[in-house]
Protein backbone atom coordinates (compact mmCIF):
# COMPACT_ATOMS: atom_id res chain seq x y z
CA UNK A 1 0.00 0.00 0.00
CA UNK A 2 1.40 3.53 -1.06
CA UNK A 3 -0.45 6.64 0.20
CA UNK A 4 0.29 10.07 -1.00
CA UNK A 5 -1.81 13.35 0.03
CA UNK A 6 -0.97 16.56 -1.55
CA UNK A 7 2.55 16.42 -1.86
CA UNK A 8 4.50 19.52 -3.65
CA UNK A 9 8.18 20.09 -4.45
CA UNK A 10 9.54 23.15 -4.88
CA UNK A 11 13.60 23.04 -6.84
CA UNK A 12 16.16 25.94 -7.83
CA UNK A 13 12.64 28.26 -7.73
CA UNK A 14 10.69 25.83 -9.97
CA UNK A 15 7.66 23.92 -9.07
CA UNK A 16 8.42 20.25 -10.05
CA UNK A 17 5.62 18.65 -8.29
CA UNK A 18 2.29 20.13 -7.58
CA UNK A 19 -0.23 18.80 -5.39
CA UNK A 20 0.13 14.97 -6.26
CA UNK A 21 -2.28 12.49 -4.72
CA UNK A 22 -2.30 8.47 -5.31
CA UNK A 23 -2.96 5.20 -3.99
CA UNK A 24 -1.65 2.09 -4.70
CA UNK A 25 -3.22 -1.26 -3.63
CA UNK A 26 -1.53 -4.51 -2.60
CA UNK A 27 -2.44 -6.51 -5.93
CA UNK A 28 -2.23 -4.27 -8.32
CA UNK A 29 0.30 -2.73 -10.56
CA UNK A 30 0.26 1.35 -11.01
CA UNK A 31 1.86 2.64 -13.80
CA UNK A 32 2.99 6.37 -13.21
CA UNK A 33 3.35 7.81 -16.39
CA UNK A 34 4.53 11.44 -17.58
CA UNK A 35 6.95 12.85 -20.50
CA UNK A 36 10.53 13.53 -19.40
CA UNK A 37 10.86 15.97 -16.44
CA UNK A 38 7.20 16.09 -15.11
CA UNK A 39 8.07 14.98 -11.54
CA UNK A 40 7.83 10.97 -11.78
CA UNK A 41 11.29 11.00 -10.12
CA UNK A 42 10.55 13.84 -7.72
CA UNK A 43 7.07 12.12 -6.67
CA UNK A 44 9.11 8.73 -6.32
CA UNK A 45 12.19 10.39 -4.08
CA UNK A 46 9.52 11.76 -2.02
CA UNK A 47 7.58 8.79 -1.19
CA UNK A 48 10.72 6.72 -0.22
CA UNK A 49 12.42 9.73 2.53
CA UNK A 50 14.85 11.18 0.08
CA UNK A 51 13.38 14.48 -0.42
CA UNK A 52 11.63 16.09 1.40
CA UNK A 53 7.91 17.39 0.52
CA UNK A 54 7.21 21.19 1.05
CA UNK A 55 3.89 19.72 1.56
CA UNK A 56 1.52 17.21 1.58
CA UNK A 57 2.93 13.47 3.31
CA UNK A 58 3.44 10.02 1.62
CA UNK A 59 3.12 6.54 3.72
CA UNK A 60 3.51 2.95 2.77
CA UNK A 61 2.59 0.42 4.38
CA UNK A 62 0.74 2.44 6.83
CA UNK A 63 3.87 4.81 7.97
CA UNK A 64 6.23 7.27 6.56
CA UNK A 65 8.82 5.74 4.67
CA UNK A 66 11.36 6.93 6.64
CA UNK A 67 9.70 5.97 9.96
CA UNK A 68 9.75 2.15 8.06
CA UNK A 69 12.16 -0.04 10.70
CA UNK A 70 14.32 -1.97 7.78
CA UNK A 71 12.53 -0.69 4.84
CA UNK A 72 14.90 -2.85 2.39
CA UNK A 73 12.92 -5.84 4.09
CA UNK A 74 9.44 -4.28 3.48
CA UNK A 75 9.45 -1.82 0.27
CA UNK A 76 12.04 -2.76 -2.56
CA UNK A 77 13.45 0.64 -4.32
CA UNK A 78 14.97 0.96 -7.56
CA UNK A 79 15.24 4.48 -8.70
CA UNK A 80 17.88 4.99 -11.03
CA UNK A 81 19.94 1.38 -11.92
CA UNK A 82 23.17 3.69 -13.13
CA UNK A 83 23.34 4.53 -9.37
CA UNK A 84 25.52 2.12 -8.14
CA UNK A 85 29.43 2.34 -7.48
CA UNK A 86 31.32 1.36 -11.22
CA UNK A 87 33.92 -0.17 -9.18
CA UNK A 88 31.95 -2.78 -7.27
CA UNK A 89 31.24 -6.16 -8.66
CA UNK A 90 27.59 -6.97 -9.23
CA UNK A 91 27.27 -9.81 -6.71
CA UNK A 92 29.38 -7.36 -4.24
CA UNK A 93 26.99 -4.70 -4.64
CA UNK A 94 24.29 -6.92 -4.07
CA UNK A 95 25.95 -8.47 -0.67
CA UNK A 96 26.54 -5.14 0.76
CA UNK A 97 22.82 -4.25 0.82
CA UNK A 98 21.72 -7.57 2.05
CA UNK A 99 24.50 -7.19 4.70
CA UNK A 100 22.89 -3.68 4.83
CA UNK A 101 19.13 -5.58 5.38
CA UNK A 102 20.26 -8.58 7.40
CA UNK A 103 19.36 -10.98 4.83
CA UNK A 104 20.85 -13.84 4.22
CA UNK A 105 24.46 -14.21 1.79
CA UNK A 106 22.27 -17.11 0.12
CA UNK A 107 19.57 -15.13 -1.29
CA UNK A 108 21.91 -12.75 -2.89
CA UNK A 109 22.91 -16.05 -5.50
CA UNK A 110 19.29 -16.43 -5.27
CA UNK A 111 17.85 -12.97 -6.84
CA UNK A 112 21.34 -13.65 -9.47
CA UNK A 113 19.47 -16.64 -10.92
CA UNK A 114 16.14 -14.91 -10.65
CA UNK A 115 17.04 -12.09 -12.84
CA UNK A 116 19.12 -13.98 -15.15
CA UNK A 117 22.71 -12.52 -14.13
CA UNK A 118 25.19 -15.19 -14.89
CA UNK A 119 27.89 -16.18 -12.12
CA UNK A 120 30.71 -14.35 -14.47
CA UNK A 121 28.36 -11.29 -15.23
CA UNK A 122 28.07 -11.15 -11.57
CA UNK A 123 31.71 -11.33 -11.16
CA UNK A 124 32.68 -8.38 -13.29
CA UNK A 125 32.50 -4.66 -11.77
CA UNK A 126 29.43 -2.90 -12.74
CA UNK A 127 31.35 -0.56 -14.44
CA UNK A 128 31.09 -3.46 -17.15
CA UNK A 129 27.47 -3.65 -17.32
CA UNK A 130 25.17 -2.28 -19.93
CA UNK A 131 22.18 -0.74 -19.05
CA UNK A 132 19.92 -3.90 -19.45
CA UNK A 133 22.49 -5.65 -16.81
CA UNK A 134 22.08 -2.62 -14.68
CA UNK A 135 18.65 -2.97 -14.31
CA UNK A 136 18.77 -6.36 -13.72
CA UNK A 137 21.17 -6.06 -10.93
CA UNK A 138 18.64 -3.31 -10.03
CA UNK A 139 15.67 -5.43 -9.91
CA UNK A 140 17.50 -8.01 -8.22
CA UNK A 141 18.53 -4.90 -5.89
CA UNK A 142 14.91 -4.52 -4.95
CA UNK A 143 13.88 -7.83 -4.58
CA UNK A 144 16.42 -8.51 -1.78
CA UNK A 145 14.37 -8.48 0.90
CA UNK A 146 11.55 -9.94 0.09
CA UNK A 147 9.74 -6.67 0.18
CA UNK A 148 5.92 -6.02 -0.26
CA UNK A 149 5.83 -2.82 -1.88
CA UNK A 150 8.09 -1.80 -4.90
CA UNK A 151 8.68 1.50 -6.41
CA UNK A 152 10.48 0.95 -9.75
CA UNK A 153 11.70 4.12 -11.52
CA UNK A 154 11.66 4.14 -15.42
CA UNK A 155 13.07 0.09 -15.27
CA UNK A 156 12.69 -0.76 -18.59
CA UNK A 157 14.91 1.63 -19.40
CA UNK A 158 17.74 0.07 -21.61
CA UNK A 159 16.03 -3.80 -21.50
CA UNK A 160 15.62 -5.25 -24.41
CA UNK A 161 11.73 -6.69 -25.82
CA UNK A 162 12.75 -9.72 -24.24
CA UNK A 163 13.86 -8.19 -20.73
CA UNK A 164 10.98 -6.05 -20.89
CA UNK A 165 8.36 -9.00 -21.41
CA UNK A 166 10.59 -10.71 -18.43
CA UNK A 167 9.59 -7.69 -16.46
CA UNK A 168 5.91 -7.19 -17.39
CA UNK A 169 5.73 -10.87 -16.03
CA UNK A 170 7.58 -10.94 -12.75
CA UNK A 171 5.93 -7.32 -11.81
CA UNK A 172 2.47 -9.09 -12.24
CA UNK A 173 3.52 -12.22 -10.36
CA UNK A 174 4.63 -10.13 -7.74
CA UNK A 175 1.24 -7.82 -7.95
CA UNK A 176 -0.63 -11.26 -8.52
CA UNK A 177 0.64 -12.92 -5.30
CA UNK A 178 -0.19 -9.42 -3.13
CA UNK A 179 2.19 -6.86 -3.55
CA UNK A 180 1.86 -3.60 -4.28
CA UNK A 181 3.93 -2.18 -7.58
CA UNK A 182 4.68 1.23 -8.75
CA UNK A 183 6.21 1.54 -11.23
CA UNK A 184 7.34 5.09 -13.78
CA UNK A 185 7.60 5.26 -17.37
CA UNK A 186 7.79 7.75 -19.74
CA UNK A 187 6.60 5.31 -22.62
CA UNK A 188 2.90 4.11 -22.56
CA UNK A 189 4.16 0.79 -24.22
CA UNK A 190 5.98 -0.30 -21.45
CA UNK A 191 3.41 0.34 -19.04
CA UNK A 192 -0.12 -0.29 -20.19
CA UNK A 193 -0.21 -3.68 -20.36
CA UNK A 194 1.35 -4.40 -17.30
CA UNK A 195 -0.22 -1.62 -15.13
CA UNK A 196 -4.02 -2.22 -13.45
CA UNK A 197 -4.25 1.81 -12.97
CA UNK A 198 -2.28 4.49 -14.89
CA UNK A 199 -1.59 7.33 -13.34
CA UNK A 200 -0.58 10.33 -15.54
CA UNK A 201 1.82 13.41 -14.88
CA UNK A 202 2.44 16.58 -16.64
CA UNK A 203 4.15 19.60 -15.44
CA UNK A 204 3.76 18.06 -11.86
CA UNK A 205 0.58 17.85 -11.71
CA UNK A 206 -1.70 14.92 -12.34
CA UNK A 207 -3.75 14.86 -15.12
CA UNK A 208 -5.72 11.53 -14.91
CA UNK A 209 -5.68 8.44 -13.29
CA UNK A 210 -7.73 5.45 -12.92
CA UNK A 211 -8.01 1.74 -15.03
CA UNK A 212 -7.26 1.65 -18.22
CA UNK A 213 -11.44 1.59 -18.43
CA UNK A 214 -11.89 4.55 -16.63
CA UNK A 215 -9.42 6.94 -18.68
CA UNK A 216 -11.18 5.31 -22.07
CA UNK A 217 -14.53 6.00 -21.04
CA UNK A 218 -15.50 9.00 -22.42
CA UNK A 219 -13.16 8.30 -25.08
CA UNK A 220 -14.42 5.09 -26.47
CA UNK A 221 -14.13 4.53 -30.29
CA UNK A 222 -14.20 1.35 -31.84
CA UNK A 223 -12.30 -0.19 -34.66
CA UNK A 224 -13.63 -2.37 -37.56
CA UNK A 225 -12.34 -3.67 -40.65
CA UNK A 226 -14.00 -5.53 -42.98
CA UNK A 227 -13.41 -8.00 -46.01
CA UNK A 228 -14.93 -5.51 -48.24
CA UNK A 229 -13.27 -1.62 -46.96
CA UNK A 230 -15.77 0.26 -49.59
CA UNK A 231 -18.99 -1.68 -48.28
CA UNK A 232 -18.40 -1.21 -44.73
CA UNK A 233 -17.64 2.31 -45.29
CA UNK A 234 -20.81 2.66 -47.09
CA UNK A 235 -23.07 0.38 -44.24
CA UNK A 236 -21.48 2.46 -41.14
CA UNK A 237 -22.77 6.29 -43.27
CA UNK A 238 -26.27 4.57 -43.77
CA UNK A 239 -26.27 3.68 -39.98
CA UNK A 240 -25.35 7.29 -39.24
CA UNK A 241 -21.99 6.58 -38.07
CA UNK A 242 -19.19 9.25 -38.04
CA UNK A 243 -16.12 6.65 -39.36
CA UNK A 244 -12.83 7.82 -40.04
CA UNK A 245 -10.51 5.38 -41.80
CA UNK A 246 -7.50 4.39 -40.34
CA UNK A 247 -4.01 3.55 -42.28
CA UNK A 248 -3.73 1.58 -45.18
CA UNK A 249 -5.48 -1.78 -44.04
CA UNK A 250 -8.94 -0.64 -44.84
CA UNK A 251 -9.79 -0.29 -41.07
CA UNK A 252 -12.39 2.45 -39.83
CA UNK A 253 -12.34 4.36 -36.33
CA UNK A 254 -16.13 4.88 -35.55
CA UNK A 255 -17.24 7.41 -32.91
CA UNK A 256 -19.10 4.35 -31.42
CA UNK A 257 -19.63 1.37 -28.93
CA UNK A 258 -18.86 -1.93 -31.01
CA UNK A 259 -22.36 -3.35 -30.38
CA UNK A 260 -23.69 -0.48 -32.87
CA UNK A 261 -21.56 -0.92 -35.66
CA UNK A 262 -21.92 -5.02 -34.99
CA UNK A 263 -25.27 -3.52 -36.20
CA UNK A 264 -24.60 -1.14 -39.05
CA UNK A 265 -22.73 -4.12 -40.75
CA UNK A 266 -24.95 -6.47 -40.08
CA UNK A 267 -27.30 -4.41 -42.22
CA UNK A 268 -25.07 -3.43 -44.69
CA UNK A 269 -24.46 -7.77 -45.38
CA UNK A 270 -20.31 -7.20 -44.51
CA UNK A 271 -18.22 -9.67 -43.53
CA UNK A 272 -16.31 -8.47 -40.30
CA UNK A 273 -12.71 -9.67 -39.80
CA UNK A 274 -11.70 -7.10 -36.82
CA UNK A 275 -14.45 -5.11 -34.15
CA UNK A 276 -13.09 -4.10 -30.63
CA UNK A 277 -12.84 -1.29 -28.91
CA UNK A 278 -9.78 0.71 -30.12
CA UNK A 279 -8.11 0.85 -26.54
CA UNK A 280 -4.63 1.42 -27.85
CA UNK A 281 -4.61 3.83 -30.26
CA UNK A 282 -7.02 5.73 -27.85
CA UNK A 283 -4.95 5.42 -24.25
CA UNK A 284 -1.91 6.38 -27.02
CA UNK A 285 -3.77 9.51 -27.88
CA UNK A 286 -4.99 10.47 -24.76
CA UNK A 287 -1.86 10.47 -23.05
CA UNK A 288 -0.58 12.62 -25.71
CA UNK A 289 -3.34 15.15 -25.14
CA UNK A 290 -2.85 14.95 -21.08
CA UNK A 291 1.07 15.81 -21.42
CA UNK A 292 1.46 17.45 -24.76
CA UNK A 293 1.17 21.04 -23.15
CA UNK A 294 4.30 20.23 -21.55
CA UNK A 295 7.40 21.73 -22.45
CA UNK A 296 9.82 18.50 -21.66
CA UNK B 1 1.70 -12.09 2.68
CA UNK B 2 1.40 -11.95 6.31
CA UNK B 3 2.53 -9.35 8.71
CA UNK B 4 6.30 -9.36 9.78
CA UNK B 5 7.71 -7.18 12.09
CA UNK B 6 11.48 -5.97 11.60
CA UNK B 7 13.95 -4.49 13.68
CA UNK B 8 16.13 -1.27 12.94
CA UNK B 9 19.60 -2.65 11.83
CA UNK B 10 21.84 -1.84 14.80
CA UNK B 11 24.85 0.59 14.87
CA UNK B 12 27.54 -2.26 14.33
CA UNK B 13 26.11 -4.16 11.42
CA UNK B 14 26.50 -0.16 10.12
CA UNK B 15 29.68 0.51 10.98
CA UNK B 16 30.68 -3.19 9.68
CA UNK B 17 28.96 -2.68 6.05
CA UNK B 18 30.61 1.05 5.79
CA UNK B 19 33.77 -0.77 6.38
CA UNK B 20 33.42 -3.25 3.98
CA UNK B 21 32.56 -0.53 1.43
CA UNK B 22 35.77 1.16 2.06
CA UNK B 23 37.59 -1.60 1.21
CA UNK B 24 35.53 -3.69 -1.48
CA UNK B 25 36.10 -1.24 -4.46
CA UNK B 26 38.92 -0.85 -7.20
CA UNK B 27 40.27 2.07 -5.52
CA UNK B 28 39.61 1.29 -1.86
CA UNK B 29 42.21 -2.20 -2.72
CA UNK B 30 44.54 0.00 -4.18
CA UNK B 31 44.80 2.48 -1.75
CA UNK B 32 44.96 -0.73 0.70
CA UNK B 33 47.99 -2.10 -1.77
CA UNK B 34 49.58 1.24 -1.59
CA UNK B 35 49.29 1.59 1.86
CA UNK B 36 51.17 -1.55 2.75
CA UNK B 37 53.86 -1.96 -0.10
CA UNK B 38 54.59 1.91 1.30
CA UNK B 39 55.05 1.04 4.74
CA UNK B 40 57.08 -2.39 4.09
CA UNK B 41 59.28 -0.67 1.80
CA UNK B 42 59.77 2.60 4.73
CA UNK B 43 60.35 -0.33 7.55
CA UNK B 44 62.76 -2.34 4.89
CA UNK B 45 65.08 0.54 4.39
CA UNK B 46 65.25 1.62 7.68
CA UNK B 47 65.75 -1.78 8.47
CA UNK B 48 68.53 -1.75 5.75
CA UNK B 49 70.12 0.88 6.20
CA UNK B 50 69.72 2.83 9.04
CA UNK B 51 72.24 3.61 11.95
CA UNK B 52 71.91 1.55 15.37
CA UNK B 53 69.76 5.08 16.53
CA UNK B 54 67.21 4.45 13.28
CA UNK B 55 66.92 1.47 14.20
CA UNK B 56 65.33 1.10 17.53
CA UNK B 57 61.83 -0.07 17.38
CA UNK B 58 60.88 3.52 18.70
CA UNK B 59 61.98 5.13 15.43
CA UNK B 60 60.62 2.05 13.17
CA UNK B 61 57.58 2.79 14.43
CA UNK B 62 57.57 6.20 13.91
CA UNK B 63 58.60 5.78 9.96
CA UNK B 64 55.76 2.70 9.91
CA UNK B 65 53.11 5.04 10.48
CA UNK B 66 54.49 7.76 7.52
CA UNK B 67 52.41 5.99 4.72
CA UNK B 68 48.98 4.67 6.76
CA UNK B 69 48.35 8.88 8.53
CA UNK B 70 49.46 10.17 4.79
CA UNK B 71 47.32 7.61 2.67
CA UNK B 72 44.28 6.05 5.12
CA UNK B 73 42.56 9.64 5.64
CA UNK B 74 41.89 9.25 1.53
CA UNK B 75 40.27 6.07 2.25
CA UNK B 76 37.85 8.13 4.90
CA UNK B 77 37.15 10.83 2.30
CA UNK B 78 36.35 8.43 -0.61
CA UNK B 79 33.81 6.54 2.32
CA UNK B 80 31.95 9.48 2.44
CA UNK B 81 32.32 11.01 -1.67
CA UNK B 82 31.40 7.81 -3.31
CA UNK B 83 28.34 8.09 -1.95
CA UNK B 84 27.93 11.19 -4.20
CA UNK B 85 30.63 10.83 -6.97
CA UNK B 86 29.60 6.60 -7.59
CA UNK B 87 25.54 7.17 -6.84
CA UNK B 88 25.53 5.28 -3.84
CA UNK B 89 23.73 7.85 -1.72
CA UNK B 90 20.53 6.49 -3.42
CA UNK B 91 20.86 2.84 -2.21
CA UNK B 92 22.22 3.95 1.15
CA UNK B 93 19.57 6.00 2.11
CA UNK B 94 16.83 4.62 1.13
CA UNK B 95 18.22 1.60 3.15
CA UNK B 96 18.57 3.67 6.06
CA UNK B 97 16.67 6.93 5.98
CA UNK B 98 18.29 8.07 9.25
CA UNK B 99 21.23 9.82 7.51
CA UNK B 100 22.53 10.82 10.47
CA UNK B 101 23.36 7.17 11.36
CA UNK B 102 25.33 6.12 8.23
CA UNK B 103 27.55 9.59 9.06
CA UNK B 104 28.27 8.01 12.94
CA UNK B 105 28.75 4.56 10.79
CA UNK B 106 31.38 5.89 8.54
CA UNK B 107 33.39 7.46 11.17
CA UNK B 108 33.08 4.23 13.10
CA UNK B 109 34.30 2.09 10.14
CA UNK B 110 37.18 4.79 9.37
CA UNK B 111 38.43 4.44 12.96
CA UNK B 112 37.72 0.93 13.00
CA UNK B 113 40.12 0.98 10.04
CA UNK B 114 42.59 3.21 11.56
CA UNK B 115 42.64 0.81 14.43
CA UNK B 116 43.21 -2.56 12.22
CA UNK B 117 46.15 -0.69 10.42
CA UNK B 118 47.96 1.16 13.28
CA UNK B 119 48.00 -2.35 15.09
CA UNK B 120 49.64 -4.19 12.00
CA UNK B 121 52.11 -1.19 11.96
CA UNK B 122 53.39 -2.11 15.38
CA UNK B 123 53.36 -5.56 14.44
CA UNK B 124 55.25 -4.98 11.58
CA UNK B 125 57.70 -2.46 13.58
CA UNK B 126 58.46 -5.04 15.96
CA UNK B 127 59.14 -7.70 13.17
CA UNK B 128 61.72 -4.96 11.64
CA UNK B 129 62.86 -3.90 15.23
CA UNK B 130 64.09 -7.76 15.74
CA UNK B 131 65.44 -8.07 12.58
CA UNK B 132 67.02 -4.97 12.85
CA UNK B 133 68.82 -6.18 15.97
CA UNK B 134 70.27 -2.65 16.77
CA UNK B 135 72.93 -2.20 19.65
CA UNK B 136 71.09 0.88 21.06
CA UNK B 137 70.39 -0.53 24.49
CA UNK B 138 67.19 1.40 24.23
CA UNK B 139 66.14 -0.84 21.35
CA UNK B 140 62.94 -2.06 22.81
CA UNK B 141 61.62 1.16 24.68
CA UNK B 142 58.11 1.98 23.46
CA UNK B 143 57.06 5.01 25.34
CA UNK B 144 53.00 4.94 25.99
CA UNK B 145 53.61 8.87 24.78
CA UNK B 146 54.30 7.59 21.17
CA UNK B 147 51.73 4.75 20.89
CA UNK B 148 49.10 7.11 22.10
CA UNK B 149 49.90 9.92 20.53
CA UNK B 150 50.61 8.12 16.61
CA UNK B 151 47.50 6.50 17.51
CA UNK B 152 45.45 10.10 18.14
CA UNK B 153 47.64 11.53 15.09
CA UNK B 154 46.14 8.80 12.57
CA UNK B 155 42.67 8.15 14.29
CA UNK B 156 42.04 12.05 13.83
CA UNK B 157 43.09 12.23 10.47
CA UNK B 158 41.16 9.19 9.45
CA UNK B 159 38.29 11.32 11.08
CA UNK B 160 39.37 14.01 9.21
CA UNK B 161 39.11 12.24 6.01
CA UNK B 162 35.27 11.64 7.00
CA UNK B 163 34.54 15.49 7.42
CA UNK B 164 36.06 16.87 4.59
CA UNK B 165 34.69 13.91 2.15
CA UNK B 166 31.26 14.63 3.98
CA UNK B 167 31.52 18.62 3.35
CA UNK B 168 32.62 18.87 0.18
CA UNK B 169 31.31 15.55 -1.50
CA UNK B 170 33.36 15.82 -4.58
CA UNK B 171 36.22 12.85 -4.03
CA UNK B 172 38.96 14.91 -6.11
CA UNK B 173 38.19 18.42 -4.87
CA UNK B 174 38.34 16.88 -1.17
CA UNK B 175 41.44 14.75 -1.59
CA UNK B 176 43.22 18.12 -3.04
CA UNK B 177 41.53 20.01 -0.24
CA UNK B 178 42.89 17.45 2.70
CA UNK B 179 46.26 17.61 1.49
CA UNK B 180 46.41 21.44 -0.35
CA UNK B 181 44.91 23.48 2.34
CA UNK B 182 47.10 22.42 5.36
CA UNK B 183 49.83 23.77 3.31
CA UNK B 184 48.02 27.08 2.33
CA UNK B 185 47.28 27.70 5.91
CA UNK B 186 50.79 26.50 7.20
CA UNK B 187 52.29 29.31 4.86
CA UNK B 188 49.63 31.95 5.81
CA UNK B 189 50.73 31.23 8.93
CA UNK B 190 54.26 32.32 8.51
CA UNK B 191 53.15 35.73 8.29
CA UNK B 192 54.57 37.32 11.63
CA UNK B 193 51.25 39.40 13.08
CA UNK B 194 49.54 35.77 12.45
CA UNK B 195 52.18 33.28 13.69
CA UNK B 196 51.18 33.08 17.38
CA UNK B 197 47.34 32.82 16.30
CA UNK B 198 48.25 30.45 14.33
CA UNK B 199 49.67 28.12 16.84
CA UNK B 200 46.27 27.49 17.92
CA UNK B 201 44.84 26.38 14.63
CA UNK B 202 47.46 25.11 12.28
CA UNK B 203 47.12 21.13 12.81
CA UNK B 204 50.39 20.37 11.43
CA UNK B 205 52.14 22.56 14.05
CA UNK B 206 49.68 21.16 17.11
CA UNK B 207 49.72 17.76 16.24
CA UNK B 208 53.71 17.85 15.50
CA UNK B 209 54.66 16.97 19.66
CA UNK B 210 52.01 14.10 19.39
CA UNK B 211 53.62 12.55 15.99
CA UNK B 212 56.76 12.80 17.66
CA UNK B 213 56.06 10.95 21.05
CA UNK B 214 56.58 13.73 23.22
CA UNK B 215 54.19 14.19 26.81
CA UNK B 216 51.82 17.51 25.78
CA UNK B 217 51.49 20.06 28.59
CA UNK B 218 47.57 21.31 28.95
CA UNK B 219 48.70 24.16 26.87
CA UNK B 220 49.44 22.10 24.01
CA UNK B 221 46.64 19.55 24.51
CA UNK B 222 44.80 23.19 24.05
CA UNK B 223 45.96 23.75 20.88
CA UNK B 224 45.18 20.33 19.63
CA UNK B 225 41.80 20.46 20.67
CA UNK B 226 41.50 24.44 18.87
CA UNK B 227 42.83 23.12 15.85
CA UNK B 228 40.88 20.01 15.32
CA UNK B 229 37.78 22.42 16.27
CA UNK B 230 38.90 24.08 12.49
CA UNK B 231 40.17 21.43 10.94
CA UNK B 232 37.64 17.81 11.99
CA UNK B 233 34.65 19.33 13.68
CA UNK B 234 33.74 22.30 11.55
CA UNK B 235 33.93 20.60 8.06
CA UNK B 236 32.16 17.48 9.99
CA UNK B 237 29.28 20.28 11.02
CA UNK B 238 29.33 21.63 7.66
CA UNK B 239 28.64 17.85 5.99
CA UNK B 240 26.21 16.89 8.36
CA UNK B 241 24.26 19.92 8.29
CA UNK B 242 23.91 19.56 4.57
CA UNK B 243 23.36 16.11 4.73
CA UNK B 244 19.87 16.48 6.92
CA UNK B 245 18.92 19.55 5.58
CA UNK B 246 19.40 18.51 1.54
CA UNK B 247 17.91 16.45 -1.12
CA UNK B 248 19.48 13.26 -1.60
CA UNK B 249 20.28 13.12 -5.19
CA UNK B 250 23.16 10.96 -6.90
Amino acid sequence: MIEAQGLSKRLGGRLVVSDVSLRCEPGTVTGFLGPNGAGKTTTLRMLCGLSHPDAGSATVLGVPYAQLPNPGREVGVLLDAAAQHPGRRGREALAVSAQTMGVSPARVDELLDRVGLERSAARKRVRAYSLGMRQRLGIAHALLGDPRVLILDEPANGLDPEGIRWMRELLRDFADRGGTVLLSSHLLREVEMVADRLVIIANGRIVAAGTRAELLSNVGSTVVQATDAAALGAALSAAGLAAQASGADGAYVVDAEPEAVGRAALDGGVVLTRLGPSESAGLEDLFFDLTSGSDA
Amino acid sequence: MSARTFTRPGMNRLAAVELRKAIDTRAGLWLQIAVGLLTLLAVGVVVAVGNDEDRTLQSVLNVAIQPATLLLPVIGILLVTSEWSQRMALITFALVPQRGRIVVAKILAALGLGVVVYVLCVVLSLLGAAVAGSNDPDRWDLSAALLGGTAIYLLTAMTQGVAFGAAIRSSAPAIVAFFVLPILFALVGEIRPLHDAFGWLDLTRTMDPLANGESLSATEWARVGTSLLLWMVLPLGIGITRLLRGEVRA
